[in-house]
């Protein structure tokens, strides 16, 4: 299917993901965040024009560095199921907070999109977003919805469509660390190029792994090995 | 001028506010706490109690959550506003 693109929906717990996902796909998903309980995702599908989205709901998460089974999930889609998009879901009235998160997305991934919805609250409260200001600063695009007034969803839909089609580029802003750990990152991310070629950002994994993050490096291994031993094996076949 | 009063979380009564000055703890302990917006420079409120202190519910970049004791003595911050 050449005209069909996955659309990841990211973001904090009670952002309005699956009101979001339920309004654009026309299902009626409930995915729970308890814990314990095995993490399955909705998907659904949303045609545009002449493309198909497929819409996956992600867990709900205040962060993406793996400290639950939840994190672990919606990191390891964003990061190597590689969705075509993946869209941001902000909460308007606690961006501070949601921007935690978005930003980690920024770090791991190219193509995305920071969605901020429950602006009908926001703006009863007299909050105002500039979201042209945000798209200079953040280097992708940001859309304000109402997911549960299904306001804002054209531009939604236009922008993951300019996306795939490749007429928007997007250059999600990098941080900038200090020059101690920027050096650090320098000196491991040709390594890190070995292992993981241009399939992750090198720049994040090195990150991750200088934060010593080892479940990372275990599915790495896990995933990258593999691959490795297989053309090894071909090879010599 | 008086001297800013520096404490632990888990030492805050209800209604203070905080502002955080350093988490001893590492790893993702650590991790887990800067996540959820307990940061240095952040200012907590101390919303609820439970009688033996823990949890302690804390109010951070407008949410609130619930600390364990293990967390909330490893935080310290200054003493911005006095709840009583
Ligand atoms: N006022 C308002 N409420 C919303 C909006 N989007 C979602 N909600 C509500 O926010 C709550 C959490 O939404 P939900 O979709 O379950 O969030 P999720 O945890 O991110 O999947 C629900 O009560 C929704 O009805 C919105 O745009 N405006
Ligand atoms: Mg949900």
């Amino acid at each position: 299917m050449g005209n069909s693109y996955r659309i990841a929906l990211a973001g904090n717990p009670n952002t309005g993901k699956s009101t979001l996902f339920n309004a654009l796909t026309g299902l009626r998903q409930h995915t729970g965040n308890w814990a314990g309980k095995t993490v399955s995702l909705a998907q659904g599908n949303v045609q545009y024009k002449d493309k198909t989205f497929n819409l996956i709901d992600l867990p709900g998460t205040y962060s993406l560095f793996s400290n639950s089974s939840d994190e672990e999930v919606a990191r390891n889609y964003i990061v190597f199921e590689k969705p075509d998009v993946t869209v941001v879901v902000l909460d308007a009235t606690s961006l501070e907070r949601n921007f935690n998160l978005a930003l980690q997305v920024l770090e791991m991934t190219k193509n995305v999109i920071i969605c901020i919805n429950l602006i009908d609250v926001a703006e009863k409260q007299g909050i105002t977003i500039n979201e042209r200001i945000l798209t200079n600063r953040l280097g992708v695009p940001v859309i304000k919805i109402s997911a549960r007034n299904k306001k804002g969803f054209p531009m939604l839909l236009d922008t993951i469509d300019r996306i795939v089609t490749g007429a928007i580029e997007c250059e999600p802003v990098q941080m900038t660390y200090s020059d101690d750990i920027e050096k650090q990152i320098k000196k491991i991310e040709p390594k890190v190029y070995e292992l993981v070629g241009n399939q992750l950002s090198t720049r994040w994994v090195s990150l991750r792994l200088l934060d010593g993050d080892e479940k990372l490096l275990n599915e790495i291994n896990q995933r990258f090995g593999q691959r490795r031993q297989h053309n090894e094996y071909s090879t010599v076949i | 001028m008086s001297i800013p009063k520096i404490m632990k979380l888990v030492n805050g009564e209800k209604g203070d506010l905080i502002q955080i000055t350093s988490l001893n703890l590492d790893g993702v302990m650590r991790r887990r706490l800067l996540d959820l917006g307990f940061v240095a420079g952040a200012i907590v409120e101390v919303i609820r109690k439970s009688p033996l202190g823990d949890p302690i519910a804390f109010r951070v970049s407008q949410t609130t959550i619930a600390l364990r004791k293990e967390e909330s003595s490893q935080i310290e911050g200054m003493l911005i506003t006095d709840g009583e």
